[in-house]
């Protein structure tokens, strides 16, 4: 069997590994996949406790997770379509409306 | 008739109150008419309840005094002061005097400031004066006695800068405020000093508290509080050191002057005085600094009417010369012949200062003597009354002026300090003095060739040129007069047959200065008698020289200030009394102000202040404003180092924390 130590490395890396490509990448569809990344790595984490403690929460967890990440995506597509129709760019150093 | 309930005291000064708000919030809308009604109504209502409390508390058997309390206004551990009123035959005076007087200047008004702008305001102003008066004279406690004190000198202040365009008129009002607010000083310290030593502002608690002390005789903190009153009183009623702003207020209309500033306002000096005379009592010295006060102001401010030319100011400075009088009454004592003094004041000086309203009013606006004279067939029934008003003041028998003024020299004669004697011979010189510029006003006014110029009717308004002024007008006047002429015999004394009513009327309010009249009853007739025709005689002399002088020889009196020159120009500029305050107290405050406050503390330390603090803050945001970039990367790094810092504290602060 596994150690729990391994799964949990593994998340470490693929947690560093999706906020290294939030901060470096200019594209937003590259960030909403480091997004992604970041979140799976969260996934694994709880299922490993979950099947180290054998208890069945952690997996409901992960279920809750999938779902919001899911209509995150959806919401999270359409606002990277509305932008690129009005901007004509999904380089996210452009679009700085926010900038005080 | 039925007695009076205690309750209706809260109408009568509730009613004027209403009055004013009809005519403060509507009466810019409302028809001349309307206001008038209202005005005159609300006085009117107030005055009958008082003539139902007098007869009332005339009625046989009835008590002496009368009160109501409402729920405690303050109200904290071992302190508590009422909304109360109480009445007693000294304030049962003062409201006669308030609402009679009141009412009749009320009428007066309606025909005198019918031409004016602002005329609902001008009457929503006098009814709020009489609410802030009568709360004065209700009053159970030093605070809300404090509260009308306040009022009507506010009141005052807007009333003298009525015509607030002017810039004279506006500058007049604000010093009456400022001097007002000197001696309202001393009164809060006064205050303090009663809640610090007593414990209480009521006057029956303060006052019995005194009677139960007899080793308090002349004590130091008793003195001191009644110092500080007295300041306070010669703030309001105009005597030295602060009365520089009465012959001022004369900038407000003629009417404001008759009842603010002759008849009532003024007089709550002597009316506070006589009202702690059980903390008077106690404190000789208090009572010699009022009788000095007193006799010095009067010949004082004598001395300045004489050479005075402006009609009314003649009238202010004999105002405030006759206050010195109330308060030489206080002084030595005799309270009783202090308020009999006022209230036959207001009768006579309310009748002169309306008077020569009517005469201003006959000459569109002229208020000069030297621009006057021969009116007397001009304008008749002003010149009748007002010649009433000038026998009553002058103290000519059997004038109301006559009695009073008598009692308050006879009572300082009498008196056993020897100091007091001195005030009487003042006092006896004033009286010669007051006949003299009384008798002056009169001769230059009515008699002599006219010295107007009737081409002045050229301008319209004044179409008619002199003209006697309207039923409306002279119909107080001819009141005043009748009451300025026999108000007195209520007050003939012993030695002249009399019962001195007043007196006997007013003992349950001064029982205390019982000691006062037996000392008096040992005297005898006959002092008093020779000491009344001295007096008749000094007034006698005073209208022989004016006579001479203003009306004989015409010429005397401008021949005997260009020989005097110094003299007269000494007594002409006033003392030079405002050049000093100007100079020596003004100009210092000034600089003092200007030159500390305005650079050091203003520019430095408030609003250096003010930048600092805004300085900073403009620092902190366009630091912290760096940070909101719009760049979405920046944002996430900085959520990513937050998260990070969490961490490291959750992680590693705890093992730090149990290290330090």
């Amino acid at each position: 069997m596994v150690p729990t130590a391994y799964y949990l490395v593994l998340a470490a890396m693929l947690f560093s590994i999706g906020v290294a490509a939030f901060l470096i990448k200019r594209n937003v569809i590259t960030i909403f996949i480091s997004i992604e990344l970041m979140l799976n790595a969260v996934n694994l984490t709880f299922v490993a406790f979950a099947h180290m403690w054998h208890q069945v929460s952690g997996q409901i967890f992960v279920f809750f997770v999938m779902v919001v990440a899911a209509a995150e995506a959806a919401v999270g597509l359409a606002i990277i379509i509305s932008i690129f129709r009005t901007r004509q760019t999904l380089n996210v150093d452009e679009i700085d409306l926010m900038k005080s | 008739m039925n007695a009076m309930p205690a309750t209706y005291l809260w109408y009568i000064p509730l009613l004027p109150f209403a009055g004013f708000l009809i005519n403060g919030t509507l009466g810019r809308k409302l028809p001349r008419a309307a206001v008038s009604v209202v005005a005159l109504l609300f006085t009117a209502l107030p005055a009958g309840i008082v003539a139902w409390l007098w007869a009332t508390m005339l009625a046989p058997g009835a008590p002496n005094s009368m009160s109501i309390a409402s729920y405690p206004w303050i109200q904290i551990t071992g302190f508590t002061v009422n909304f109360a009123f109480a009445v007693d035959h000294l304030t049962l005076i003062m409201l006669g005097v308030v609402t009679g007087v009141g009412f009749l200047i009320h009428i007066y008004s309606v025909g005198y400031m019918a031409h004016e702008e602002g005329y609902w305001r001008f009457f929503a102003y006098l009814n709020l004066f009489m609410f802030f008066m009568l709360v004065l004279v209700l009053a159970d406690s030093f605070l809300l006695l404090f509260v009308g004190w306040e009022g009507v000198g506010l009141v005052s202040y807007l009333l003298i800068g009525f015509y607030f365009r002017k810039t004279s008129a506006a500058n007049a009002g604000r010093k009456a405020f400022v001097f007002n607010r000197i001696g309202d000083f001393g009164f809060l310290l006064a205050m303090f000093l009663l809640i610090a030593h007593f414990g209480s502002l009521t006057f029956s608690q303060v006052f019995a508290t005194i009677g139960q002390h007899p080793e308090w005789q002349g004590a130091g903190f008793l003195t001191a509080i009644a110092l500080l009153l007295v300041l306070g009183a010669t703030g309001k009623s105009a005597q030295i050191p602060l009365y520089a702003w009465l012959p001022d207020a004369m900038e407000g209309p003629t009417p404001v002057s008759a009842l603010i500033h002759a008849a009532t306002m003024v007089t709550a000096g002597i009316y506070m005085v006589a009202r702690c005379h059980a903390l008077f009592d106690r404190s000789p010295v208090a009572l010699a600094v009022v009788a000095c006060i007193g006799a010095a102001t009067a010949i004082f401010a004598a001395s300045i009417g004489m050479v005075q030319h402006d009609i009314k100011r003649v009238l202010a400075y004999s105002t405030v010369s006759q206050l010195g009088y109330m308060f030489l009454g206080c002084g030595v004592g005799a309270y009783a012949a202090g308020i009999f003094h006022l209230l036959t004041h207001a009768f006579f000086k309310g009748l002169l200062f309306l008077a020569a309203g009517s005469v201003i009013h006959a000459l569109s606006n002229e208020q000069d003597m030297r621009n006057m004279g021969g009116l007397r067939t001009r304008i008749p029934v002003t010149f009748w009354t007002m010649s009433a008003g000038v026998f009553a003041i002058a103290g000519i028998p059997p004038l109301a002026g006559f009695f009073s003024k008598d009692e308050i020299l006879y009572q300082a004669f009498a008196s056993p300090n020897p100091l007091f004697k001195l005030l009487w011979f003042i006092g006896l010189v004033t009286a010669g003095m007051t006949s003299f510029y009384m008798f002056r006003l009169w001769f230059k006014t009515f008699f002599g060739e006219p010295r107007f110029e009737e081409s002045h009717s050229a301008d319209g308004h004044t179409a008619h040129g002199v003209h006697e002024s309207p039923w409306i007008m002279l119909f107080p006047l001819v009141v005043l007069a009748i009451l300025a002429a026999i108000g007195g015999w209520v007050g003939i004394p012993a030695a002249l047959g009399g019962h001195n009513q007043i007196e006997h009327f007013l003992d349950p309010v001064f029982a205390s200065g019982a000691s006062q009249t037996t000392a008096v009853a040992t005297t005898g007739h006959g002092l008093e008698l020779s000491l009344t025709a001295l007096s008749v005689l000094v007034a006698l002399a005073g209208f022989y020289v004016a006579y001479v002088c203003y009306y004989k020889k015409p010429g005397i009196a401008a021949a005997f200030a260009t020989r005097n020159q110094a003299l007269y120009g000494l007594v002409k500029n006033k003392y030079w009394i405002d050049e000093f305050n100007g100079n020596f107290i003004v100009t210092p405050l000034l600089l003092f102000t200007r030159g500390f406050l305005g650079v050091v503390v203003d520019s430095g330390v408030v609003n250096g202040s003010g930048a600092t603090a805004g300085a900073s803050a403009r620092g902190l945001a366009w630091l912290t404003r760096k940070q909101i970039s719009g760049n979405i990367r920046s944002y996430a790094g900085w959520l990513a180092f937050g998260a990070a810092a969490v961490l490291a504290v959750m992680i590693f602060g705890r093992a730090v924390w149990v290290h330090l």
